[in-house]
């Protein structure tokens, strides 16, 4: 009875769900993943750049959403899109602060990586100001903002 | 059904414009290497370097090669069954690279069997007992005496170039070019300079064969 009794609103928030923005706002986080990872993967396995300790932090907080975010997208489902924020967080704050490093905002001596590969190195500057660890921040930076909107467009 | 039709063509869509441009890349890449090697070998073939078959061959093929390693071991009479293939077209050049430990100095004693024209020969007897003197990757070096001598080498003289600085240059020079050419492996090659797209003995050979026709 209980369950015959809050159906109405079950319909409502489902409704409320497949919000159709919500849904895009989500498929185009997952299309900035699917980017990202294809980017990253160009400039390690086709141009052979190494990938520093800073920049595998960041995969790591990356690859995962092109694999989770189909699933919250078919069919739309906001509890998954909230579980992946934690992870959009964090590779926000390693890609931020990878950006300050690499811009010198940082000291040297405060790098977390002396061994293997550095992660102040340059391996594209365009115009002056764009670097792999700026994309990555532009990318997660933006993907949180669409998921945290799409979260709360879409809330019951 | 059509959410899921977008989701599927996007993956599709993008993962074919990641393909077509890593080819794209890669096949843009060599030919600017090709063209480098053209203007400037220094780096990959020094003076010292062994080499193998005509020295007039259009085709010159760069080994990066360690001796204690079991590819290039495996790769050796794959080559020359590729140089018999196009008698008097390619000519193969050996680099040092001691990425193993211990290999140092077998490679010293190849150095050494060059300076008396016999680094080919010995090569093979030392690859032919390859098993018998490397264990778990490591070199031992002080067993391959026991396999180099049916070679004819002057033993006391190439023990005494083993010792030189010219030869421990020779070492130290060839791994500095392994560095700038980006060769963190081995067997590593270069074809006329190019690299190979994706490592492999397929690839080698369709290498070799693209750059024969492109010269004969």
């Amino acid at each position: 009875m209980d369950a015959f009794r809050h159906e109405p609103l079950l319909m409502n928030s489902s409704d409320r769900a497949q919000d159709p923005f919500s849904w895009t706002l989500v498929f185009l986080c997952w299309l900035l993943a699917m980017v990202s990872m294809l980017g990253s993967l160009f400039f390690s396995e086709v141009m052979g750049y190494a990938p520093c300790v800073l920049c595998w932090y960041q995969r790591i907080c990356m690859y995962p959403l092109v694999l989770i975010l189909p699933v919250a997208l078919l069919p739309f489902d906001r509890n998954i899109v909230r579980s992946v924020i934690p992870l959009t967080v964090a590779g926000t704050l390693v890609a931020g602060f990878h950006t300050l490093l690499v811009g010198g905002y940082i000291p040297e001596d405060m790098k977390p990586c002396t061994q293997g590969v550095p992660c102040t190195e340059f391996h594209i500057n365009w115009f002056g100001f764009v670097t792999i660890p700026l994309l990555s921040a532009m990318a997660f930076l933006l993907i949180t903002a669409l998921l945290i909107l799409a979260y709360r467009r879409s809330s019951p | 059904m059509k959410q899921k039709n977008l989701i599927l063509i996007s993956a599709t869509l993008l993962v074919l414009a990641f393909i077509v441009g890593a080819l794209v890349y890669r096949s843009q890449k060599a030919d600017a290497a090709g063209q480098a090697y053209q203007r400037d070998k220094t780096t990959y073939v020094r003076p010292y370097s062994p080499g193998y078959g005509n020295p007039a061959a259009k085709v010159e093929i760069v080994e990066f090669f360690d001796p204690a390693c079991e590819t290039c071991k495996q790769f050796y009479p794959l080559i020359k069954q590729l140089m018999a293939k196009y008698p008097d077209k390619i000519r193969l050049y050996a680099r040092y690279t001691p990425f193993h430990q211990g290999s140092d100095t077998v490679l010293k004693m190849l150095a050494a069997a060059e300076k008396q024209g016999k680094f080919w020969e010995t090569l093979e007897a030392v690859f032919a007992a390859q098993s018998y003197w490397t264990s778990q990757h490591q070199a031992r070096p002080e067993l391959v005496w026991n396999y180099i001598g049916g070679v004819g080498l002057d033993l006391a003289r190439l023990k005494a170039d083993m010792e030189s600085r010219e030869i421990a240059g020779m070492i130290q020079q060839d791994l500095a070019d392994a560095k700038t050419l980006n060769v963190k492996a081995t067997p590593e090659f270069f074809v006329n300079g190019k690299p190979l797209p994706t490592w492999g003995y397929e690839q080698l050979k369709a290498l070799v064969e693209d750059e024969v026709k492109a010269a004969y």
